[in-house]
């Protein structure tokens, strides 16, 4: 009884208008950057390597190498800053925790492409 | 005395949501339901002001016949919980008795309030829990001292243990205070108290949501 409530208030937050997409997969997140009174979208592409699942709470992410250095950043996928995600490609995974790819590096640290499969 | 205008609530647990901004507020969330004056106090009657407010129905056969002549007066269903708060002239006269008393009658986002509750009772508990002390090194042949506190003083002088040397012993079941939380939202339809931040208490447990009392007026 008392979940239902804090539930209930939860899921007046869940965006719907968002793709579906899963672990592996290559995404354009567009997320809006506030700075001062201005905001930006701003592009993050690179593949999901975690989703975490918590109804409203859900976050996802996603990692690049930029530079050589790999950047990971963790989106809020309810967020009303995400501006939009684009599925740039899927990707054929085992694992729900891409986090090996980590140490991997240039041609090793890809995902399998669905359409290649 | 605390004579802020506040209400007594129901500590339902954490959620987060976003701002108009598109920030994360994280809140502890406070039902209010249908909380009712049963009664006033006057400073005729009763030498001081207050509101005697009642919240979540109860079963009338729980209740002891004077109890059931409280309420049959003030033509309101039984209560479960019964509180009085002090409050200021003006702030009383604002309600009837009888009258359900509604979150943003009290309460506007933005202000800092005050909640007290009651903490988690842990029991007996030792001192790494209770005061955060490291404990000793698990290994190197330690025995049987491993989560132990040390030395609570010196020998000849002054010859006895200071008082409020932190030891172990019971930890939570006490009244608490946190000042200066911000209202973060109100859902005075639902009767929910968003509050920025966390408000002691177990869920489900009654807490007491005041204006702040130490608050700085704004400069």
């Amino acid at each position: 009884m008392n979940m239902t409530k804090i539930q209930e208030f939860e899921q007046s937050l869940v965006r719907s208008d968002l793709p579906e997409f899963r672990v592996g997969d290559t995404l354009r997140v567009h997320y809006k950057i506030v700075e001062g009174d201005k905001d930006r979208i701003q592009v993050f592409q690179g593949v999901v390597i975690k989703r975490h699942r918590a109804g409203a709470r859900s976050t996802f992410t996603v990692r690049k190498v930029s530079f050589n250095v790999g950047v990971e950043r963790v989106f809020l996928l309810h967020s009303p800053r995400i501006d939009k995600i684009e599925i740039v490609s899927k990707g054929v995974v085992r694992r729900s925790r891409l986090f090996y790819l980590r140490e991997l590096q240039g041609k090793a640290a890809r995902v399998r492409d669905q359409k290649d499969a | 005395m605390n004579q802020k205008p506040g209400i007594i609530g129901k500590k339902l647990g954490f959620t987060q949501f976003y701002n108009d901004a598109g920030d994360v507020i994280r809140c502890t969330v406070i039902e209010a339901p249908n909380v009712t004056v049963l009664g006033k106090r006057t400073k005729e009657k009763d030498g001081y002001v207050a509101l005697v407010l009642g919240m979540t129905d109860a079963k009338e056969k729980h209740l002891t016949k004077p109890q059931l002549g409280a309420f049959k007066k003030a033509g309101v269903p039984a209560k479960r919980v019964v509180k009085e708060l002090r409050c200021h002239d003006d702030f009383a006269a604002k309600f009837e008795v009888g009258q359900v008393v509604k979150l943003d009658q009290v309460f506007e986002v933005g202000q800092l309030v005050d909640a007290k509750g009651k903490t988690r009772g842990r029991g007996f508990t030792g001192v790494m829990r209770r005061w955060n002390f490291a404990g000793f090194v698990q290994t190197h042949g330690t025995h049987e001292y491993r989560r132990h506190g040390g030395s609570i003083g010196t020998n000849m002088t002054p010859g006895r243990t200071l008082p409020n040397v932190k030891m172990g012993g019971q930890y939570g079941d006490e009244t608490l205070s946190v000042l200066n939380l911000t209202v973060a939202k109100i859902d005075a339809e639902r009767g929910l108290l968003f509050i920025q931040g966390g408000v002691p208490g177990a869920k489900s447990s009654l807490v007491t949501i005041r204006h702040a009392i130490k608050a700085k007026p704004k400069a």
